[in-house]
């Protein structure tokens, strides 16, 4: 099942709509400056409707199924929040009007900041990063700037754990920081011996998921802040498993400096196949004046029953600007409508069946595969995707074999600390029945396995293409379906 | 409301099938000091309250449905086609991930090298990435790729002060933890030639827009070739829309093109989500940042696509990758997509030639009652005018008095331009409107 390029089902001369003819006097147009041709499809409309249908037919979403996608949150996206997002005063309003002629969006990110405060319990939010690895570059130029600020010029190292995810790292490499990797333990949290032993006076700080990308929570998180803080480097936290805490634990309260939310994880902003994201960063008091620039604040008091006046202002030590205009506002309004709808207990509520969801899985599936580190898990589990028994058989092969099976695949070969990873992350609005049937097929390809592994190794065998070369892919790129322009041949 | 479908039952017998008491033993890794905080969020809402609340928030804003608007820098009022919205709707393409399972996304995927095609067809290059976050951050990957194209020796990044200033602010967040030095809009009347002259060997990249920020098309002749004999790279920042009528910098021997493509079809939604999109030449393709679509061919030697050169990646690469990227704007890039196959070869020209004509005609309305308009260079869509007092008065007339959303206010940029506004006329802006904002302004003269 394939379907041909939007360049090949047009024909000279079709368009897919008709715009007005000019309603002013014409103005002659700058000859020498004019392109000699337009290479853009010509199709007319029900043909473009027809298809980006049939491509949207090749897509797996969370509308079709159980999405069990490791530390990605891939919780049902409220069709509500497509809505507020779309009421003309959020839609169509520009970036750059007058406060005062915006007064509705600014009450929004701000009331949107606070809530993020409270959920976190930390003293400033900015909502400027676009997404979540826009959100670590911005606390880690925060920390960074932090360190400079106070002379402290000699920190250049950010510590992580080995089970962080790979934007931690490359992340710190942009921001022109070393990077240290610390081991886990036995028990998946991060080594004390060795983060203790690599905390001095070069350290910028520790970048930390927590939960981690194990779905442990870490045992000894009091002892790893305060490792960190007393060699003068400070906590980042990763944001990405946030799902699992809300109203549970606040990273301000566990004493971390800086964090970073995913609005498209945790607040069931729509993942778009692959954005756009907001990922807000917020941070502890003595951080503040770092933050980018601009924030939402109240310039002007209300009174009575008057609203106050809401502006811009910059804070007095800011990093910077990480994009151009307010961030994702279309972001902040899904996500503002999704903590309206829930409150504080819907939100709390969340995350209770969220790890009750991958707990539940991880029971059904626990004799099945192997548990690399068997604790109690939070919103995700980690097994093993390969038997000793089963040679030939790897995770990614259950992975594809899912796809048979109707589901999409979890998280795969991810943390790298584990063996063949398979990372399950179930969500809160899973039923229980759509639960069992998906662990009955994790049972069942476990079963397979062993005696018809064959089904495994050559699966997906009803997906809209088979596997697909990536190597050849990398080799001979062909990354474009139009001719190379003359002038670059 | 809640979304989780859990009943008092399915709680219980799950906990059982766990071995668990209740759901708060699950928790018992968290400190107890801090475990089970009391938010401050108000109490839920049903949909029909929350949006009852949104509605009212939504409509305390001016926006370009309702008020005619004559605000662009970066950011535009351009026309979308119904079908647009309708087809980003469907859960398939809006609730789907990052394409890392290339069986089943094939559609975000060949979406992407819709995508990528279209966007080398429109600026003029051999290859285009997935897309960026937006325009600016587009701008700072360029300076990045430069950067690490000559081996972090080149330290000098030129960029021009008619390049928005937003994009600038962002380039230089960027680049803080770098030994980079960006130079070249300190003055706000340097021109290309002034900028040509500071190449030298130490320069990785030169930067300019085009049309730039004051809506001006810049004569880009001759100006690779001047960067090259140094060794440097050329990186064109553009309007897409322009690009309906314009030479693209592809062909004007850019090396690097960017832009912001919230102008093909995406809203306004005061400031993002938008598309910034990058294109470049085939022999930078392993330095670009951003994720890449390629044609593969699966077992049964069907065509398909597949993410590909992800070894520069950061979940592949970590500490050594290109960028700390982890997407692109997948829907929005989407949506573009849409837009350009709908518009097509004939439309977007179409869109273009009416920012031409109608722009052009909204500043010889404002000349012939006297304003002052900047027509030292050609221009499209946007232009310059000086007006009697300051543009932030100037503004309030416009909004208080006509409903109108004036034009952005120079003076918050550029002291050398302190009663200019920056005028902008789209397709969307009919006679009748330009003729009220005329009137509009001629009140101001007298």
């Amino acid at each position: 099942m394939t379907e041909p390029l939007i360049y090949d089902l047009g024909r000279p001369g079709r368009t897919g709509v008709t715009l007005p003819n000019p309603d002013v006097p014409e103005t002659a147009l700058p000859a020498d400056l004019l392109r000699d041709d337009l290479d853009l499809p010509e199709v007319d409309q029900l043909t473009v409707v027809r298809h980006f249908t049939r491509l949207s037919r090749l897509n797996y979403g969370i509308d079709l199924g159980l999405y069990p996608l490791g530390s990605c949150t891939m919780k049902y996206n409220p069709r509500l929040n497509e809505d507020t997002a779309r009421l003309p005063g959020f839609w169509s309003s520009h970036p750059l009007q007058h406060p005062d002629t915006a007064q509705g969006s600014l009450a929004l990110m701000y009331q949107l900041q606070e809530w993020l405060k409270d959920i976190s319990g930390l003293a400033g939010v900015t909502l400027q990063p676009a997404a979540g690895a826009q959100g670590e570059l911005t606390g880690v130029f925060i920390m960074r700037a932090y360190h400079r600020s106070r002379g402290d010029i000699q920190r250049d190292t950010i510590l992580i754990p080995n089970s962080a995810h790979g934007t931690n790292p490359a992340t710190s490499s942009m921001a022109g920081l070393k990077v240290i990797e610390l081991p886990s333990d036995a028990r998946g949290n991060v080594d004390l011996a060795a983060l203790k032993a690599a905390c001095n006076d070069t350290v910028v700080g520790l970048m930390l998921t927590n939960p981690n990308t194990l779905g442990l929570f870490e045992e000894h998180v009091e002892e790893v802040v305060k490792a960190v803080h007393e060699c003068g480097g400070l906590v980042y936290g990763d944001g990405a498993n946030m799902n699992a805490i809300l109203g549970i634990a606040r990273p301000g309260d566990l004493g971390f400096d800086v964090m970073h939310f995913n609005l498209h994880k945790t607040f069931s902003t729509p993942h778009g196949g692959g954005g756009p994201g907001s990922g807000p960063v917020g941070v502890a008091a003595h951080l503040v004046d770092f933050l980018p620039a601009p924030l939402v604040g109240i310039v002007e008091e209300g009174e009575g029953d008057e609203p106050p006046l809401y502006g811009f202002i910059t804070p007095k030590k800011s990093i910077g600007r990480l994009k151009a205009f307010n961030g994702n506002f279309g972001m902040h309004v899904r996500a503002y409508t999704y903590i309206r709808v829930h409150g504080a207990s819907g939100l709390r509520g969340n995350s209770e069946n969220a790890v009750l969801n991958a707990n539940y899985v991880l029971s059904k599936i626990r004799n099945h595969y192997t548990v690399p580190y068997d604790r109690p898990c939070m919103h995700e589990c980690v097994v093993e995707g390969v038997w000793a028994d089963a040679p030939g058989v790897h995770a990614l092969d259950v992975s594809k074999r899912l796809i048979d099976y109707g589901y999409h695949p979890p998280t795969n070969y991810f943390p790298l600390i584990v063996h063949e990873a398979l990372m399950i992350e179930p969500t809160e609005t899973e039923t229980k029945e759509t639960l069992d049937a998906f662990a009955d097929a994790l049972v069942s390809i476990a079963k397979e396995a062993h005696e018809q592994p064959d089904l495994l190794t050559s699966a997906p065998h009803n997906a809209p293409v088979s596997r697909l070369d990536e190597v050849s892919a990398a080799k001979q790129l062909v990354l474009c379906c139009r001719p190379i322009p003359e002038w670059a041949s | 409301m809640s979304y989780c479908p859990h009943t008092p039952t399915d709680r219980a017998e799950m906990l059982a099938a766990i071995g668990e008491k209740s759901i708060e033993d699950l928790f018992e890794d968290v400190p107890a000091r801090v475990r089970f905080p009391k938010l401050n969020i108000p109490d839920p809402l049903s949909e029909l309250e929350t949006m009852a609340e949104l509605r009212e928030l939504a409509e305390a804003n001016a926006d370009a449905q309702r008020n005619p608007c004559f605000l662009g820098a970066g950011a535009y009022n351009h026309f979308s086609p119904s079908i647009l919205n309708h087809l980003i709707l469907r859960g398939e393409f809006l609730t789907a991930y990052t394409p890392y399972q290339p069986e089943i996304t094939q559609g975000t995927l060949q979406a992407i090298y819709e995508f990528q095609s279209m966007i080398c067809a429109l600026t003029g290059m051999d290859v285009a990435n997935a897309s960026h976050y937006d325009g600016a951050t587009s701008m700072a990957e360029a300076v990045i790729m430069a950067y690490s194209h000559h081996r972090e020796k080149r330290k000098k990044v030129i960029v021009s002060p008619a390049i928005h200033l937003q994009y600038r602010e962002v380039l230089r967040t960027y680049t803080q933890g770098m030994d980079l030095s960006i130079v070249g809009d300190e003055d706000p009347e340097t021109d290309l030639a002034d900028l040509a002259r500071m190449l030298d060997k130490d320069t990785t990249l030169l930067i300019v827009q085009s049309p730039n920020f004051f809506g001006q098309i810049e004569n880009l002749d001759g100006l690779a070739e001047q960067a090259h004999a140094v060794g440097a790279l050329l990186c064109v920042a553009v309007d897409p829309i322009s690009l309906g009528l314009l030479k693209p910098p592809g062909q004007l021997g850019a090396d690097i093109v960017v832009g912001e493509g919230q102008g093909l079809g995406i809203p306004l939604s005061n400031g993002g989500p938008y598309c910034g999109f990058f294109a470049t030449k085939k022999d930078y393709v392993r330095k670009m940042a951003g994720r890449l679509v390629g044609e593969a061919k699966d077992r049964d030697g069907r065509r398909g696509y597949v993410l590909t050169l992800a070894t520069r990646e950061q979940h592949i690469k970590r500490e050594k990758a290109t960028s700390n990227i982890c997407t692109n704007q997948g829907l929005m890039a989407l949506a573009a997509t849409i837009y350009m196959a709908t518009l097509g070869k004939h439309g977007l020209r179409r869109v273009a030639e009416l920012c031409w004509h109608k722009s052009h005609y909204a500043a010889k309305s404002l000349a012939e009652i006297g304003y002052s308009v900047d027509t030292t260079k050609p221009f499209i869509k946007e232009f310059v005018v000086q007006c009697p007092r300051p543009v932030s008065e100037v503004n309030a007339h416009l909004f208080d008095e006509w409903g109108i959303i004036g034009g952005y206010d120079l003076s918050n940029d550029y002291a050398t331009l302190p009663t200019h506004m920056l005028l902008c006329v789209t397709e969307m802006n009919t006679r009748e409107e330009i003729d009220a904002l005329v009137e509009a302004l001629a009140e101001l003269k007298n």
